[in-house]
Protein backbone atom coordinates (compact mmCIF):
# COMPACT_ATOMS: atom_id res chain seq x y z
CA UNK A 1 0.00 0.00 0.00
CA UNK A 2 1.13 3.31 -0.66
CA UNK A 3 1.55 6.54 2.17
CA UNK A 4 -2.10 7.33 0.64
CA UNK A 5 -4.31 4.31 0.97
CA UNK A 6 -2.53 3.55 3.78
CA UNK A 7 -3.50 6.70 5.72
CA UNK A 8 -6.91 6.18 4.60
CA UNK A 9 -7.27 2.35 5.71
CA UNK A 10 -5.81 3.62 8.87
CA UNK A 11 -8.50 3.69 12.00
CA UNK A 12 -8.21 7.84 12.32
CA UNK A 13 -7.66 7.49 8.46
CA UNK A 14 -11.56 5.76 8.00
CA UNK A 15 -12.79 7.87 10.91
CA UNK A 16 -11.69 11.24 8.61
CA UNK A 17 -13.06 9.62 5.87
CA UNK A 18 -16.53 9.02 7.88
CA UNK A 19 -16.90 12.69 9.37
CA UNK A 20 -15.80 14.28 5.99
CA UNK A 21 -18.62 12.02 4.34
CA UNK A 22 -20.91 12.47 6.96
CA UNK A 23 -20.75 16.42 6.78
CA UNK A 24 -21.12 16.56 3.43
CA UNK A 25 -24.50 14.17 3.28
CA UNK A 26 -25.23 16.98 5.66
CA UNK A 27 -25.11 19.76 3.39
CA UNK A 28 -27.31 17.32 1.21
CA UNK A 29 -30.38 16.81 3.87
CA UNK A 30 -30.23 20.52 3.47
CA UNK A 31 -30.82 20.60 -0.19
CA UNK A 32 -33.37 17.87 -0.20
CA UNK A 33 -35.46 20.02 2.52
CA UNK A 34 -35.22 23.05 1.22
CA UNK A 35 -36.59 21.48 -2.16
CA UNK A 36 -38.71 19.56 -0.57
CA UNK A 37 -40.34 22.68 1.09
CA UNK A 38 -42.58 23.63 -2.44
CA UNK A 39 -44.54 20.83 -1.16
CA UNK A 40 -46.67 22.76 1.70
CA UNK A 41 -47.30 25.17 -1.54
CA UNK A 42 -50.81 24.99 -1.86
CA UNK A 43 -50.94 25.11 -5.66
CA UNK A 44 -51.50 21.31 -6.35
CA UNK A 45 -48.55 20.57 -6.67
CA UNK A 46 -46.91 22.71 -9.87
CA UNK A 47 -43.98 24.35 -7.69
CA UNK A 48 -43.17 20.74 -6.47
CA UNK A 49 -43.49 18.74 -9.72
CA UNK A 50 -40.92 21.71 -12.06
CA UNK A 51 -38.49 21.64 -8.98
CA UNK A 52 -38.04 18.01 -8.99
CA UNK A 53 -38.17 17.72 -13.03
CA UNK A 54 -35.32 20.50 -12.84
CA UNK A 55 -33.31 17.90 -10.18
CA UNK A 56 -33.96 15.17 -12.20
CA UNK A 57 -32.54 17.11 -15.94
CA UNK A 58 -30.14 19.88 -14.97
CA UNK A 59 -26.61 18.62 -15.93
CA UNK A 60 -25.45 19.90 -12.34
CA UNK A 61 -27.33 18.54 -10.09
CA UNK A 62 -27.10 15.02 -12.00
CA UNK A 63 -23.30 15.02 -11.67
CA UNK A 64 -23.97 16.01 -8.05
CA UNK A 65 -26.13 12.70 -8.16
CA UNK A 66 -23.09 11.23 -8.68
CA UNK A 67 -20.91 12.40 -5.67
CA UNK A 68 -23.75 11.93 -3.65
CA UNK A 69 -23.99 8.21 -4.35
CA UNK A 70 -20.16 8.23 -3.66
CA UNK A 71 -20.75 9.38 -0.41
CA UNK A 72 -23.27 7.35 0.80
CA UNK A 73 -21.14 4.38 -0.34
CA UNK A 74 -17.87 5.78 1.46
CA UNK A 75 -20.22 6.61 4.35
CA UNK A 76 -21.37 2.88 4.69
CA UNK A 77 -18.59 1.05 3.80
CA UNK A 78 -16.05 2.61 6.36
CA UNK A 79 -18.76 2.40 9.38
CA UNK A 80 -18.96 -1.44 8.03
CA UNK A 81 -15.44 -2.01 8.35
CA UNK A 82 -14.84 0.12 11.55
CA UNK A 83 -17.64 -1.95 13.05
CA UNK A 84 -16.07 -5.47 12.48
CA UNK A 85 -12.99 -3.86 13.45
CA UNK A 86 -14.32 -2.80 17.01
CA UNK A 87 -15.97 -6.36 17.45
CA UNK A 88 -12.72 -7.81 17.08
CA UNK A 89 -11.10 -5.68 19.39
CA UNK A 90 -13.26 -6.56 21.92
CA UNK A 91 -14.16 -10.52 21.69
CA UNK A 92 -14.56 -11.51 25.25
CA UNK A 93 -17.15 -9.37 26.53
CA UNK A 94 -18.48 -7.67 30.66
CA UNK A 95 -20.82 -9.84 32.46
CA UNK A 96 -21.96 -6.66 34.09
CA UNK A 97 -21.53 -3.23 32.28
CA UNK A 98 -22.76 -0.26 32.76
CA UNK A 99 -22.24 2.14 29.77
CA UNK A 100 -25.23 4.52 30.39
CA UNK A 101 -22.97 5.97 33.16
CA UNK A 102 -20.66 7.03 30.97
CA UNK A 103 -21.47 7.97 27.41
CA UNK A 104 -25.45 8.40 25.51
CA UNK A 105 -27.36 5.89 23.46
CA UNK A 106 -26.87 7.25 20.42
CA UNK A 107 -23.35 7.64 20.48
CA UNK A 108 -23.21 3.91 21.40
CA UNK A 109 -25.67 3.35 18.52
CA UNK A 110 -24.81 5.20 15.47
CA UNK A 111 -24.59 1.26 13.65
CA UNK A 112 -27.86 0.62 14.41
CA UNK A 113 -29.24 4.35 13.78
CA UNK A 114 -27.25 4.20 10.28
CA UNK A 115 -29.07 0.73 9.62
CA UNK A 116 -32.71 2.15 9.72
CA UNK A 117 -31.63 4.85 7.76
CA UNK A 118 -30.11 3.20 5.68
CA UNK A 119 -33.76 0.64 5.27
CA UNK A 120 -35.67 3.81 5.23
CA UNK A 121 -33.33 4.95 2.24
CA UNK A 122 -33.95 2.20 0.09
CA UNK A 123 -37.55 2.14 0.77
CA UNK A 124 -37.77 6.15 -0.14
CA UNK A 125 -35.58 5.85 -3.44
CA UNK A 126 -38.28 2.88 -4.30
CA UNK A 127 -41.27 5.07 -3.60
CA UNK A 128 -40.20 8.19 -5.37
CA UNK A 129 -36.69 8.02 -7.44
CA UNK A 130 -37.77 4.59 -8.62
CA UNK A 131 -40.99 5.85 -10.18
CA UNK A 132 -39.98 9.03 -10.97
CA UNK A 133 -36.53 8.28 -12.93
CA UNK A 134 -37.02 4.86 -14.41
CA UNK A 135 -41.09 4.10 -14.23
CA UNK A 136 -43.71 6.10 -15.61
CA UNK A 137 -45.31 8.55 -14.17
CA UNK A 138 -48.89 10.48 -14.92
CA UNK A 139 -48.07 13.61 -17.03
CA UNK A 140 -50.20 16.75 -16.35
CA UNK A 141 -51.67 18.39 -18.59
CA UNK A 142 -50.16 21.18 -20.71
CA UNK A 143 -46.41 20.89 -18.92
CA UNK A 144 -43.37 18.92 -19.83
CA UNK A 145 -43.05 17.83 -16.27
CA UNK A 146 -44.61 14.74 -14.97
CA UNK A 147 -46.85 14.54 -11.54
CA UNK A 148 -44.38 13.26 -9.12
CA UNK A 149 -46.63 15.04 -6.56
CA UNK A 150 -49.60 12.78 -7.17
CA UNK A 151 -47.23 9.95 -6.18
CA UNK A 152 -46.36 11.77 -2.64
CA UNK A 153 -50.05 12.27 -1.91
CA UNK A 154 -50.78 8.44 -2.87
CA UNK A 155 -47.77 7.12 -0.70
CA UNK A 156 -48.29 9.23 2.22
CA UNK A 157 -51.65 7.91 2.60
CA UNK A 158 -50.43 4.66 3.57
CA UNK A 159 -49.92 4.64 7.22
CA UNK A 160 -47.36 1.88 6.90
CA UNK A 161 -45.16 4.42 5.26
CA UNK A 162 -46.20 7.43 6.98
CA UNK A 163 -45.36 5.61 10.79
CA UNK A 164 -41.76 4.29 8.65
CA UNK A 165 -40.95 7.33 7.49
CA UNK A 166 -41.56 9.01 10.81
CA UNK A 167 -39.26 6.38 12.82
CA UNK A 168 -36.43 7.03 10.44
CA UNK A 169 -36.54 10.77 10.70
CA UNK A 170 -36.49 10.23 14.69
CA UNK A 171 -33.52 8.07 14.30
CA UNK A 172 -32.12 10.54 11.99
CA UNK A 173 -32.57 12.98 14.36
CA UNK A 174 -30.50 10.54 16.82
CA UNK A 175 -27.49 9.80 14.34
CA UNK A 176 -26.90 13.61 13.82
CA UNK A 177 -26.98 14.90 17.69
CA UNK A 178 -24.13 12.49 17.97
CA UNK A 179 -22.71 12.34 14.22
CA UNK A 180 -22.18 16.51 13.90
CA UNK A 181 -20.49 17.61 16.51
CA UNK A 182 -18.45 13.87 16.55
CA UNK A 183 -17.45 14.47 12.71
CA UNK A 184 -15.60 18.43 13.87
CA UNK A 185 -13.85 16.39 16.97
CA UNK A 186 -12.90 13.42 14.49
CA UNK A 187 -11.37 15.82 12.12
CA UNK A 188 -9.50 17.56 14.72
CA UNK A 189 -11.49 20.40 14.21
CA UNK A 190 -12.19 21.90 18.38
CA UNK A 191 -11.34 25.12 19.87
CA UNK A 192 -12.60 26.39 23.42
CA UNK A 193 -14.06 29.14 21.26
CA UNK A 194 -15.74 27.75 18.51
CA UNK A 195 -16.77 24.03 19.73
CA UNK A 196 -19.40 25.07 22.06
CA UNK A 197 -20.99 26.27 19.09
CA UNK A 198 -20.52 23.47 17.17
CA UNK A 199 -22.34 21.41 19.93
CA UNK A 200 -25.45 23.57 20.37
CA UNK A 201 -25.55 24.03 16.46
CA UNK A 202 -25.33 20.72 15.96
CA UNK A 203 -28.06 19.61 18.11
CA UNK A 204 -30.24 22.11 16.75
CA UNK A 205 -29.70 21.49 13.52
CA UNK A 206 -30.32 17.68 13.96
CA UNK A 207 -33.70 18.38 15.24
CA UNK A 208 -34.92 20.49 12.92
CA UNK A 209 -33.88 18.86 10.02
CA UNK A 210 -35.40 15.89 11.12
CA UNK A 211 -38.61 17.49 12.03
CA UNK A 212 -38.81 19.36 8.85
CA UNK A 213 -38.88 16.05 6.78
CA UNK A 214 -41.25 14.27 9.30
CA UNK A 215 -43.94 16.86 9.19
CA UNK A 216 -44.20 16.13 5.23
CA UNK A 217 -45.44 12.70 5.45
CA UNK A 218 -47.57 14.01 8.47
CA UNK A 219 -48.96 16.98 6.69
CA UNK A 220 -50.21 14.71 3.86
CA UNK A 221 -51.56 12.20 5.22
CA UNK A 222 -53.49 14.09 7.65
CA UNK A 223 -53.93 17.50 5.51
CA UNK A 224 -54.03 16.67 1.91
CA UNK A 225 -56.47 15.39 -0.01
CA UNK A 226 -56.33 14.83 -3.90
CA UNK B 1 -7.30 3.41 63.42
CA UNK B 2 -6.53 6.40 62.35
CA UNK B 3 -8.99 8.42 60.54
CA UNK B 4 -11.12 5.70 60.81
CA UNK B 5 -14.54 6.03 61.44
CA UNK B 6 -16.14 4.57 64.68
CA UNK B 7 -19.64 4.68 63.31
CA UNK B 8 -18.76 2.89 60.47
CA UNK B 9 -20.20 -0.77 60.44
CA UNK B 10 -18.57 -4.06 59.07
CA UNK B 11 -20.08 -5.00 56.09
CA UNK B 12 -20.88 -8.49 54.53
CA UNK B 13 -20.46 -8.61 50.75
CA UNK B 14 -20.44 -11.57 47.77
CA UNK B 15 -17.68 -11.25 45.30
CA UNK B 16 -18.36 -12.64 42.07
CA UNK B 17 -14.82 -12.44 40.64
CA UNK B 18 -13.26 -13.63 37.25
CA UNK B 19 -10.77 -16.58 37.71
CA UNK B 20 -9.00 -17.53 34.96
CA UNK B 21 -5.83 -20.07 35.21
CA UNK B 22 -3.90 -19.08 32.48
CA UNK B 23 -3.78 -17.10 28.80
CA UNK B 24 -5.07 -20.84 27.73
CA UNK B 25 -7.54 -21.35 29.89
CA UNK B 26 -11.40 -20.43 30.12
CA UNK B 27 -12.11 -18.65 32.88
CA UNK B 28 -15.66 -17.92 34.46
CA UNK B 29 -16.81 -16.04 37.57
CA UNK B 30 -16.56 -17.22 40.78
CA UNK B 31 -18.82 -16.58 43.69
CA UNK B 32 -17.36 -15.62 47.16
CA UNK B 33 -18.90 -14.41 50.71
CA UNK B 34 -16.76 -12.06 52.51
CA UNK B 35 -17.32 -11.12 55.81
CA UNK B 36 -16.50 -8.24 58.45
CA UNK B 37 -15.08 -5.69 55.58
CA UNK B 38 -14.12 -2.29 56.78
CA UNK B 39 -15.64 0.92 54.60
CA UNK B 40 -12.41 2.05 55.86
CA UNK B 41 -10.49 -0.08 53.75
CA UNK B 42 -9.89 0.38 50.12
CA UNK B 43 -11.14 -1.60 47.08
CA UNK B 44 -7.86 -3.66 47.21
CA UNK B 45 -7.10 -4.12 50.79
CA UNK B 46 -10.41 -5.62 50.89
CA UNK B 47 -9.14 -8.16 47.95
CA UNK B 48 -6.25 -8.87 50.57
CA UNK B 49 -8.74 -9.64 52.91
CA UNK B 50 -10.39 -12.26 50.42
CA UNK B 51 -6.71 -13.77 49.62
CA UNK B 52 -5.85 -14.55 53.13
CA UNK B 53 -9.21 -16.19 53.56
CA UNK B 54 -8.66 -17.86 50.14
CA UNK B 55 -4.91 -19.30 51.29
CA UNK B 56 -5.36 -20.16 54.65
CA UNK B 57 -8.49 -22.58 53.34
CA UNK B 58 -5.43 -23.90 50.81
CA UNK B 59 -7.21 -22.12 47.53
CA UNK B 60 -5.49 -20.12 45.18
CA UNK B 61 -5.49 -16.40 45.89
CA UNK B 62 -7.08 -14.08 43.15
CA UNK B 63 -4.56 -12.62 40.70
CA UNK B 64 -4.86 -8.51 40.34
CA UNK B 65 -2.33 -5.92 39.69
CA UNK B 66 -0.76 -3.81 41.99
CA UNK B 67 2.12 -1.17 43.22
CA UNK B 68 1.59 2.43 44.55
CA UNK B 69 -1.95 1.82 46.02
CA UNK B 70 -1.68 5.98 45.80
CA UNK B 71 -3.14 6.52 42.57
CA UNK B 72 -0.29 6.97 40.78
CA UNK B 73 1.41 4.38 39.00
CA UNK B 74 -1.52 2.67 36.88
CA UNK B 75 -0.85 -0.48 37.82
CA UNK B 76 -4.26 -1.76 38.91
CA UNK B 77 -7.06 -1.61 37.09
CA UNK B 78 -10.32 -3.98 37.73
CA UNK B 79 -13.83 -3.73 36.16
CA UNK B 80 -16.07 -3.43 38.98
CA UNK B 81 -19.80 -3.17 38.94
CA UNK B 82 -20.05 -2.74 35.00
CA UNK B 83 -17.11 0.36 35.25
CA UNK B 84 -13.26 0.55 34.90
CA UNK B 85 -11.98 1.26 38.51
CA UNK B 86 -15.66 1.32 39.98
CA UNK B 87 -18.33 3.96 40.12
CA UNK B 88 -16.89 6.39 41.63
CA UNK B 89 -15.36 9.19 38.88
CA UNK B 90 -11.89 10.39 38.80
CA UNK B 91 -10.50 7.54 40.82
CA UNK B 92 -8.09 4.23 40.70
CA UNK B 93 -9.41 1.17 41.93
CA UNK B 94 -7.06 1.15 44.91
CA UNK B 95 -8.01 5.01 45.53
CA UNK B 96 -11.81 3.52 45.87
CA UNK B 97 -12.95 2.45 49.37
CA UNK B 98 -15.07 0.40 50.61
CA UNK B 99 -17.33 2.76 51.92
CA UNK B 100 -19.03 3.37 48.57
CA UNK B 101 -20.54 0.37 48.93
CA UNK B 102 -23.12 -0.82 51.03
CA UNK B 103 -23.99 -4.14 53.45
CA UNK B 104 -24.96 -6.90 51.96
CA UNK B 105 -23.94 -6.12 48.11
CA UNK B 106 -23.02 -8.16 45.36
CA UNK B 107 -19.96 -6.63 43.48
CA UNK B 108 -18.80 -8.03 40.71
CA UNK B 109 -15.12 -7.99 39.50
CA UNK B 110 -13.70 -8.54 36.03
CA UNK B 111 -10.18 -8.09 33.91
CA UNK B 112 -10.62 -5.33 31.21
CA UNK B 113 -11.31 -6.83 28.54
CA UNK B 114 -9.66 -6.07 24.75
CA UNK B 115 -8.20 -8.16 21.75
CA UNK B 116 -4.99 -6.07 22.48
CA UNK B 117 -5.01 -6.69 26.40
CA UNK B 118 -5.17 -10.72 26.60
CA UNK B 119 -5.92 -12.16 30.28
CA UNK B 120 -2.75 -13.20 31.93
CA UNK B 121 -4.24 -14.77 35.07
CA UNK B 122 -7.58 -14.15 36.89
CA UNK B 123 -7.78 -10.01 36.64
CA UNK B 124 -3.99 -9.76 35.35
CA UNK B 125 -4.15 -8.50 31.85
CA UNK B 126 -1.21 -7.82 29.58
CA UNK B 127 -0.66 -4.45 29.00
CA UNK B 128 2.26 -4.54 27.28
CA UNK B 129 0.69 -3.01 24.23
CA UNK B 130 0.55 0.41 25.48
CA UNK B 131 4.65 -0.19 26.18
CA UNK B 132 5.04 -0.87 22.42
CA UNK B 133 2.73 2.37 21.49
CA UNK B 134 5.11 4.05 24.12
CA UNK B 135 7.98 2.81 22.14
CA UNK B 136 7.20 3.35 18.80
CA UNK B 137 7.64 7.04 19.42
CA UNK B 138 6.35 8.12 22.62
CA UNK B 139 10.08 10.35 23.75
CA UNK B 140 11.97 12.82 22.62
CA UNK B 141 15.30 12.05 22.05
CA UNK B 142 18.00 14.14 23.39
CA UNK B 143 21.63 14.94 22.55
CA UNK B 144 24.64 14.20 24.66
CA UNK B 145 26.22 17.04 26.68
CA UNK B 146 25.91 20.08 28.95
CA UNK B 147 23.03 20.26 30.98
CA UNK B 148 20.99 22.48 29.83
CA UNK B 149 19.53 25.42 31.69
CA UNK B 150 15.85 25.29 33.51
CA UNK B 151 13.21 26.81 31.60
CA UNK B 152 15.62 28.35 29.02
CA UNK B 153 13.09 27.95 26.16
CA UNK B 154 10.03 30.20 26.79
CA UNK B 155 7.17 27.77 26.77
CA UNK B 156 3.78 29.58 27.30
CA UNK B 157 1.99 28.74 30.10
CA UNK B 158 -1.29 28.19 28.89
CA UNK B 159 0.56 25.40 26.91
CA UNK B 160 2.97 23.98 29.83
CA UNK B 161 -0.71 23.45 31.31
CA UNK B 162 -1.88 21.45 28.64
CA UNK B 163 1.20 19.29 27.75
CA UNK B 164 1.22 18.63 31.47
CA UNK B 165 -2.63 17.87 32.29
CA UNK B 166 -1.80 15.14 29.04
CA UNK B 167 1.28 13.95 30.59
CA UNK B 168 -0.72 12.52 33.97
CA UNK B 169 -1.71 9.84 31.99
CA UNK B 170 -0.75 7.02 34.11
CA UNK B 171 -1.31 4.35 31.55
CA UNK B 172 -3.79 1.75 33.46
CA UNK B 173 -5.75 1.39 30.11
CA UNK B 174 -9.22 2.39 31.84
CA UNK B 175 -10.23 4.49 28.72
CA UNK B 176 -9.61 0.65 26.68
CA UNK B 177 -11.63 -1.28 29.41
CA UNK B 178 -14.54 1.57 29.77
CA UNK B 179 -15.07 1.95 25.64
CA UNK B 180 -17.14 0.24 23.63
CA UNK B 181 -14.77 -0.53 20.89
CA UNK B 182 -11.44 -1.18 23.25
CA UNK B 183 -10.29 1.68 21.58
CA UNK B 184 -6.45 3.43 23.07
CA UNK B 185 -6.88 6.41 21.37
CA UNK B 186 -6.77 8.58 24.70
CA UNK B 187 -4.13 7.12 26.19
CA UNK B 188 -2.44 7.48 22.95
CA UNK B 189 -3.33 10.78 21.67
CA UNK B 190 -2.70 11.53 25.80
CA UNK B 191 1.03 10.43 24.76
CA UNK B 192 1.12 12.23 21.61
CA UNK B 193 0.12 15.88 22.59
CA UNK B 194 2.02 15.99 25.47
CA UNK B 195 4.99 15.65 23.33
CA UNK B 196 3.54 17.60 20.15
CA UNK B 197 2.79 20.78 22.00
CA UNK B 198 6.25 21.04 23.59
CA UNK B 199 9.03 22.88 21.86
CA UNK B 200 11.37 19.61 22.42
CA UNK B 201 8.64 17.17 20.95
CA UNK B 202 8.21 19.22 18.08
CA UNK B 203 11.05 18.36 16.26
CA UNK B 204 9.99 14.44 15.90
CA UNK B 205 6.34 15.67 16.42
CA UNK B 206 5.51 13.90 12.56
CA UNK B 207 6.78 10.48 12.79
CA UNK B 208 5.94 10.12 16.14
CA UNK B 209 2.28 10.45 15.42
CA UNK B 210 2.67 8.29 12.24
CA UNK B 211 4.25 5.87 13.91
CA UNK B 212 2.26 5.61 17.38
CA UNK B 213 -1.16 5.69 15.65
CA UNK B 214 0.57 3.16 12.93
CA UNK B 215 1.21 0.92 16.19
CA UNK B 216 -1.74 1.28 18.00
CA UNK B 217 -3.54 -0.38 14.63
CA UNK B 218 -0.95 -3.18 14.42
CA UNK B 219 -1.94 -4.07 18.28
CA UNK B 220 -6.01 -4.39 17.69
CA UNK B 221 -6.88 -1.88 19.65
CA UNK B 222 -10.41 -0.63 18.28
CA UNK B 223 -11.48 2.99 16.59
CA UNK B 224 -12.60 5.98 18.29
CA UNK B 225 -16.50 6.55 18.00
CA UNK B 226 -16.50 9.58 19.87
CA UNK B 227 -18.64 8.09 23.17
CA UNK B 228 -16.30 9.72 25.26
CA UNK B 229 -16.56 7.37 27.65
CA UNK B 230 -12.98 6.72 28.04
CA UNK B 231 -12.31 10.51 29.60
CA UNK B 232 -15.51 10.08 31.75
CA UNK B 233 -13.71 6.97 33.40
CA UNK B 234 -10.18 7.70 32.94
CA UNK B 235 -8.85 8.44 36.87
CA UNK B 236 -6.55 11.46 36.31
CA UNK B 237 -8.93 13.13 33.92
CA UNK B 238 -7.42 13.16 30.38
CA UNK B 239 -9.82 14.94 28.22
CA UNK B 240 -11.28 14.00 24.76
CA UNK B 241 -9.48 17.38 23.36
CA UNK B 242 -6.09 15.50 22.96
CA UNK B 243 -7.93 12.56 20.54
CA UNK B 244 -9.09 15.96 18.30
CA UNK B 245 -5.33 17.04 18.52
CA UNK B 246 -4.56 13.44 17.66
CA UNK B 247 -6.06 13.42 14.90
CA UNK B 248 -5.14 17.06 13.67
CA UNK B 249 -1.47 16.21 14.01
CA UNK B 250 -1.83 12.80 12.37
CA UNK B 251 -3.68 14.56 9.41
CA UNK B 252 -0.69 17.02 8.83
CA UNK B 253 1.73 14.60 9.21
CA UNK B 254 0.35 12.30 7.19
CA UNK B 255 -0.11 15.02 4.35
CA UNK B 256 3.07 16.80 4.59
CA UNK B 257 5.59 14.46 6.01
CA UNK B 258 8.41 12.38 3.38
CA UNK B 259 7.71 9.36 5.27
CA UNK B 260 5.92 7.49 2.11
Amino acid sequence: MNWFTKTFSSTIGRKIIMSVTGLFLCSFLVVHLVGNLTLFYQDGGEAFNIYSHFMANNPVIRTMEIVLVLGFLFHIYDAIVLTRRNKVARPVGYAENHPQENSTWSSRNMGLLGTIILVFLLVHLWNFFVPARFGELEGVPNAEYTNLYAEVVRAFKNPIYVGLYVISMIALAYHLIHGFQSAFQSLGLTHKKYTPFIKTFGVAFSVLISLGFALIPLYFFFFVNL
Amino acid sequence: MAGSNPNAKPMDLTLKIWRQKDKNSAGQLVTYPLKNISPDMSFLEMLDVLNEELLVAGQDPVAFDHDCREGICGMCSLFINGRAHGPERGTTTCQLHMRHFNHGDTITIEPWRAAAFPVHKDLIVDRSAFDRIQQAGGYVSVNTGGVPDANEIAIPKTIADKAFDAATCIGCGACVAACKNASAMLFVSAKVSQLAMLPQGKVEAKTRVENMVAQMDVEGFGACSNTGACAAECPVGISLDNIAMMNREYLGAKASSENV
